[in-house]
């Protein structure tokens, strides 16, 4: 069989420490994106203690916010959108980048320059503004959000996707698959994407965080999502007043964010050179 | 040689000039196909159908887009950038002081940041795998990872709220003296000088770093150089060019940053505008305002790229 003439290989990854941190803290916020409705102690909208901006107290874990709400309960809420929205974004445009990508690897020539000129285009526009100019001509809405930052994000999964399916593509078994009349399709899905997934889902990591930052800087904006709801950012934005008494209103969602974003990067750093690097072997 | 030079130059800058093309008519279009209709919008609620339709008609809104495009583009070419539907005022009035200020912050930030990061950057990368190369390398993926509202009020919290040096958030529009101005700009420059920073820190590391493991600063080890003589004669004057490309493209990151504080510090500059536009949905002076955000990166990437090439010791 022609399994045993290639290196034996062997299965399961090892993580190490600081990885499996950072892996930790992503599940952990995913339960809570999941979960989190379950777990709060107070109703997201009420107005629970008389004081604003309170202090940490064992009542209220993470203080109050400016109208005396439960912050402990908003931040384990604000979980699902900012989570929810950032894997939504990065999902669609992972997905159309790398699609795009391979398909301009393989298929070449004009389709190539044209798109590769326009995505070009497209990521010279600084993705604030871009955020900023779309949300004032449609008006700020989830799926508008989702569909914004999906859009910002493809040319930069393009560009790598296409970088690295170009690599591929010069290789001999690509060539023989070509001259055995192979269809597009098929060295797209068969000879191409096996061998960049590693790398496109560590890009995908990276792109998650770049959108969360993204979406954040919207919602500290006023653009992203709109109240009564509230992801971290726009917590941040409600609870700015309460900056100059160093109230922990301000400062939970931001290191929410944080450990989030950290996090992502962390494991991504980690991750077994197998992940990473399979377009090098 | 030199032709070669020239040619691979004026091709950016032609890809540039497309570039910019693209990005107007996306920005045009993407503030035009809003749903709703802008004189309706501008009326309001009550107007008569006999009004809007004699709007439409004084705005040139019946025309097809293209040609709206068209004639957008000729104005915004000749410095006729259209009036403002929130206040009736032309918008190149409205935009020149503030213009001016953001420059102001763009020019202080980089004043102190651009010698900051460079050093080190240098540093980190001659000194690498060393517990302070470690340390530098942790802090500015911290502070890359994080949104830069925090690194703003995290600095509000250090300076302001524990060391109690400097303002909170109020800004006074009108200085008087230079106290008051260095009080002014101080917030807004840590804040951006932490971000752009950081970005440069990494990426003059990286530049240095791949310039150093190149066989003629091995050669400099092998026949006994110092490591200082082989920084500073051998390695430094090649990594000059990636270097202030380096420099510019983190210049870029200026631009987003700066939307974000000059809202949380109330700073009156162009950003801030335009985030108020938006707010009103001023679309004219989103339009404008978005132009020159966009001109500002696509100059600073197409300088960062154009330095690239003429950097480049192969090409000379």
């Amino acid at each position: 069989m022609a399994h045993f003439a290639l290196s034996p290989r062997r299965f399961g990854y090892r993580f190490n420490v600081v990885g499996m941190i950072g892996f930790a803290i992503i599940l952990f916020w995913a339960l809570i994106a999941i979960f989190g409705p379950f777990l709060t102690p107070y109703p997201i909208g009420e107005i629970v203690d008389f004081d604003y901006f309170g202090a940490m107290s064992s009542k209220f874990w993470m203080g109050t916010d400016y109208l005396g709400r439960d912050m402990f309960s908003r931040i384990l809420m604000g979980a699902r959108y900012t989570v929810g929205i950032s894997l939504a974004a990065v999902m669609i445009s992972c997905v159309t980048g790398v699609v795009l990508g391979m398909s301009a690897a393989v298929i070449g020539g004009w389709f190539d320059t044209a798109l590769s000129r326009f995505l070009d285009a497209l990521n010279s526009i600084p993705s604030k503004l871009f955020g900023l100019v779309v949300v004032a001509a449609i008006g700020s809405s989830i799926p508008v959000l989702i569909f914004t930052l999906a859009v910002i994000y493809t040319p930069g999964c393009y560009r790598f996707a296409r970088a690295l399916a170009v690599n591929i593509n010069t290789m001999d078994f690509v060539t023989v698959a070509r001259a055995r009349g192979e269809r597009i399709g098929y060295l797209i899905c068969s000879e191409i994407f096996p061998n960049i997934v590693g790398p496109v889902l560590a890009d995908f990591g990276l792109r998650f965080v770049f959108i969360v930052l993204l979406l954040s800087g919207l919602s500290f904006l006023g653009l992203g999502v709109q109240p009564p709801n509230a992801d971290w950012g726009a917590l941040v934005r409600e609870n700015i007043g309460g900056l100059p008494f160093g109230a922990p209103a301000v400062m939970f969602p931001s290191l929410a964010i944080a450990s989030l974003t950290i996090s992502v990067n962390l494991l991504i750093d980690n991750l077994p050179q197998k992940i990473r690097d399979r377009s090098v072997v | 040689m030199n032709t070669q030079i020239l040619s691979l130059v004026f091709k950016r800058l032609l890809v540039a000039i497309v570039t910019l093309l693209i990005v107007s008519f996306a920005v045009f279009f993407a503030t035009e196909m809003l749903p709703g209709d802008v004189a309706e919008i501008l009326l309001g609620q009550a107007a008569t159908p006999e009004a809007v339709a004699g709007l439409r008609t004084a705005m040139h809104l019946n025309d097809p887009a293209i040609l709206r495009f068209i004639r957008w583009l000729y104005g915004l070419a000749t410095g006729d950038l259209g009036i403002s539907y929130a206040n009736n005022m032309p918008i190149s009035h409205l935009i020149g002081g503030r213009f001016v200020n953001s420059l102001k912050l763009a020019a202080v930030t980089a004043l102190f940041s651009v010698p900051i990061a460079l050093t080190l950057g240098i540093t980190a990368a001659m000194l690498r795998g060393s517990l302070y190369d470690r340390i530098v390398t942790t802090i500015t993926i911290a502070v890359i990872s994080v949104p830069e509202f925090m690194v703003a009020t995290s600095a509000v919290l250090i300076f302001a709220v524990y060391l109690k040096w400097l303002p909170a958030l109020s800004f006074a529009n009108e200085v008087h003296s230079f106290g008051e101005l260095l009080r002014v700009f101080a917030m807004p420059v840590i804040t951006l000088s932490f971000v752009i920073s950081a970005q440069m820190i990494r990426m003059t590391r990286a530049a240095v770093v791949e310039t150093l493991n190149t066989p003629y600063v091995e050669m400099a080890l092998l026949k006994g150089a110092s490591r200082r003589r082989m920084v500073l004669k051998h390695a430094l004057p090649n990594a000059l060019g990636p270097i202030v490309n380096a420099i510019a493209l983190s210049l870029s990151y200026l631009l987003g940053g700066v939307i974000i504080v000059e809202t949380i510090f109330n700073y009156p500059g162009i950003a801030k505008l335009m985030v108020d536009a938006v707010a009103t949905r001023d679309l004219p002076l989103i339009q404008t305002c978005a132009m020159i955000f966009c001109l500002a990166y696509l100059f600073l990437i197409t300088l960062a790229d154009i330095i690239a090439i003429l950097s480049n010791p192969r090409l000379r």
